[in-house]
């Protein structure tokens, strides 16, 4: 393999000013949370919007990426006049906690030495240890109560910790296409992704970065297994079909489009994220399940809440399918909770929380602006 | 598009009516009170019940279609439906509970005013009256299904599974152990009348009826 180094780019972040104690009962000193912020934070400090990412998004929400280029992961929601107006609201967007875009993660130097990084032997981590990391930066940046807490995927799951453990802190919530607890479905084919990460000889039990040398082939293949569980059968239909893509005179080697296209979604993953990083977070991810905190009872973890929740599911998403959603907003229910919910109709899967879905977007903006009145911002 | 027009929605009030609905109901509810609307539309009524009354008012609807129009304007509307989605609130977590021209729509409707009355204080009902002499008359002279601009659709395909009368009701709201706290019924042109102190002639006359009901 190649000697494939990942770009080095300063990304701006904070230092939490005390350790950071993690579920496993590590007490993580020095931890780094990268951030970028859109818009501006009025006087009263009342109109900030933390946008959590999913699995493999970053800090990265609404600008040209630093490293790969491409616009912003949400650049369709996020920005002036979009859903989540930057002209009216203050958006805060963090690299979670075990990241690789320059938070504190695997790739991280171990005890300030820049020599040895933590690889496989940092801490893992839950998703609500990585709401406890974007707590402290929150309170750190000086903000007593964020407006909304917002996000997709594993991003919806940090929502509903956030909401869970910290509802004096969030006044609106919006969880999208996600679910309180990961599957046996979710597990397994993050699963599978991981054996092929653990199966690439350049993986090195995991201390890759010691030779030089990147995973590239087994995370590549968890980033096309996990790619697929991103979009629907209708919209791998509709965009590849049975087409296939001439690579040379000889009939056999032809490949189809689908094929091709998933090679270049695992090649292009590659440069960007972290093998280790990515054991971690899908670990996170696997371990999430809400109720199990409160006596496995998710009312519980909403009990007395004066939040204001969306939740938000899309038709054709099997891999958080709208039934999870709904039983978030059942149990949001069963605590009194003050709840709004809308399945999307959409044929492009999972990510079409990402896509240009004009009803989402339009559902989003809509009880933001309501919950904005509420909370008495200015318009 | 028109509520009253689509396939598979239950009969609701026309615009004209649809008004005078919102009035009388907003009339029975107390400022600041906890609502549940089910079948909420797209949530004309919790609008008006926030705005003008100030009230803490939510909605649960079934069309899709109406539930996001009714979160796009910010209004906190949930995908369910009145026999699935009512178990699961606490007891006594709202002062008044209201299903507008749903009743007789829904699969369970004994079940559900159980629910209501459970997680409400006051149950408010509206139902399009089956025992109207038009439906009657139309009945015993064709002899075929009435068919009247509330009760418009063929028997086939009408979402309107458990028609019944104003004495229905009574009879069921008497057979469960409520107390009738307020009834009215009004006329096709959305009048109160005279008669209605009267459930045997409201029940002749009147088109659309309204209760309010809570446990004995």
């Amino acid at each position: 393999m190649d000697q494939l180094q990942l770009p080095s780019v300063d990304h701006q972040h904070l230092v939490l000013d005390a350790a950071l104690m993690l579920d496993c009962g590590t007490a993580l000193p020095h931890v780094q949370i990268a951030y970028r912020t859109y818009g501006t934070l009025n006087t009263a400090r009342s109109n900030a919007i933390l946008i959590c990412h999913a699995l493999t998004g970053d800090q990265y929400v609404a600008e040209t990426h630093p490293v790969t280029g491409k616009d912003g992961w949400w650049d369709v929601v996020v920005g002036p006049g979009k859903p989540i107006d930057t002209d009216r609201y203050f958006v805060i967007a963090t690299n979670v906690l075990g990241g690789c875009m320059g938070s504190t993660g695997p790739r991280s130097a171990r005890n300030g030495d820049p020599a040895a990084l933590w690889g496989t032997d940092f801490p893992p981590v839950t998703i609500r240890d990585m709401v406890r990391a974007q707590k402290h930066l929150v309170d750190q940046l000086g903000i007593a109560r964020l407006f909304a807490v917002i996000g997709g995927s594993m991003g919806g799951m940090q929502v509903l910790q956030w909401a869970a453990s910290y509802p004096e802190q969030v006044f609106a919530a919006v969880p999208i296409a996600t679910a309180p607890y990961h599957s046996a479905q979710n597990i397994a084919f993050n699963e599978v992704g991981r054996q092929s990460i653990f199966a690439d000889p350049d993986w090195q039990q995991g201390r890759y970065w010691q030779s030089g040398a990147l995973p590239a082939r087994g995370l590549a293949v968890a980033r096309m297994v996990a790619h697929i569980t991103y979009l629907s059968e209708e919209a791998l239909t509709r965009k590849f079909g049975r087409r296939m893509r001439r690579t040379s005179l000889a009939v056999f080697n032809d490949m189809f489009e689908v094929e091709s296209y998933l090679q270049h979604q695992g090649s292009t993953f590659v440069g960007r994220f972290d093998a280790n990083s990515y054991l971690t977070i899908t670990r996170a991810c696997d371990w999430f399940d809400l109720a199990a905190d409160y006596e496995g009872a998710l009312s519980k973890a909403f009990v007395g809440t004066r939040t204001r929740f969306c939740l938000i599911s899309f038709t054709s998403d099997w891999l958080y399918p709208t039934a999870e959603s709904r039983a978030v907003a059942r149990a949001l229910n069963g605590a009194g909770a003050n709840v709004s919910f809308v399945e999307i109709g959409s044929d492009k899967g999972h990510d079409a929380f990402l896509l240009d879905e004009p009803d989402f977007h339009r559902t989003l903006a809509g009880f933001l602006g309501g919950c904005a009145e509420h909370a008495g911002l200015a318009p | 598009m028109n509520d009253a027009g689509r396939a598979g929605a239950p009969v609701r009030y026309v615009a004209k009516n649809m008004r005078l609905d919102l009035r009388l109901l907003a009339e029975m509810i107390t400022p600041g009170a906890r609502v549940l609307d089910i079948g909420c539309g797209d949530g004309t009524l919790i609008d008006h019940l926030y705005r003008t009354h100030g009230c803490d008012a939510r909605g649960i609807e079934i069309d899709m279609a109406e539930v996001t129009r009714a979160v796009a304007h910010g209004l906190p509307v949930m995908h369910g439906d009145a026999d699935a989605d009512l178990g699961q609130y606490p007891d006594g977590a709202f002062d008044y509970v209201v299903l507008s021209r749903t009743l007789q729509a829904v699969e369970r409707p004994r079940e559900v005013l159980r629910q209501m009355l459970r997680i409400g204080r006051h149950a408010l009902v509206s139902f399009p009256n089956f025992g109207h002499w038009e439906l009657r008359w139309q009945l015993l002279w064709t002899g075929r299904m009435p068919n009247t601009t509330v009760w418009g659709r063929p028997w086939y395909e009408t979402p309107n599974i458990h028609p019944c009368t104003i004495r229905d009701f009574f009879a069921l709201a008497d057979q469960e152990g409520y107390v009738v706290e307020r009834w009215l019924a009004v006329d096709d042109a959305g009048q109160r009348s005279p008669w209605r102190r009267f459930p045997g002639l409201a029940n002749m006359f009147g088109e659309q009826a309204l209760f309010q009901l809570r446990r004995a």
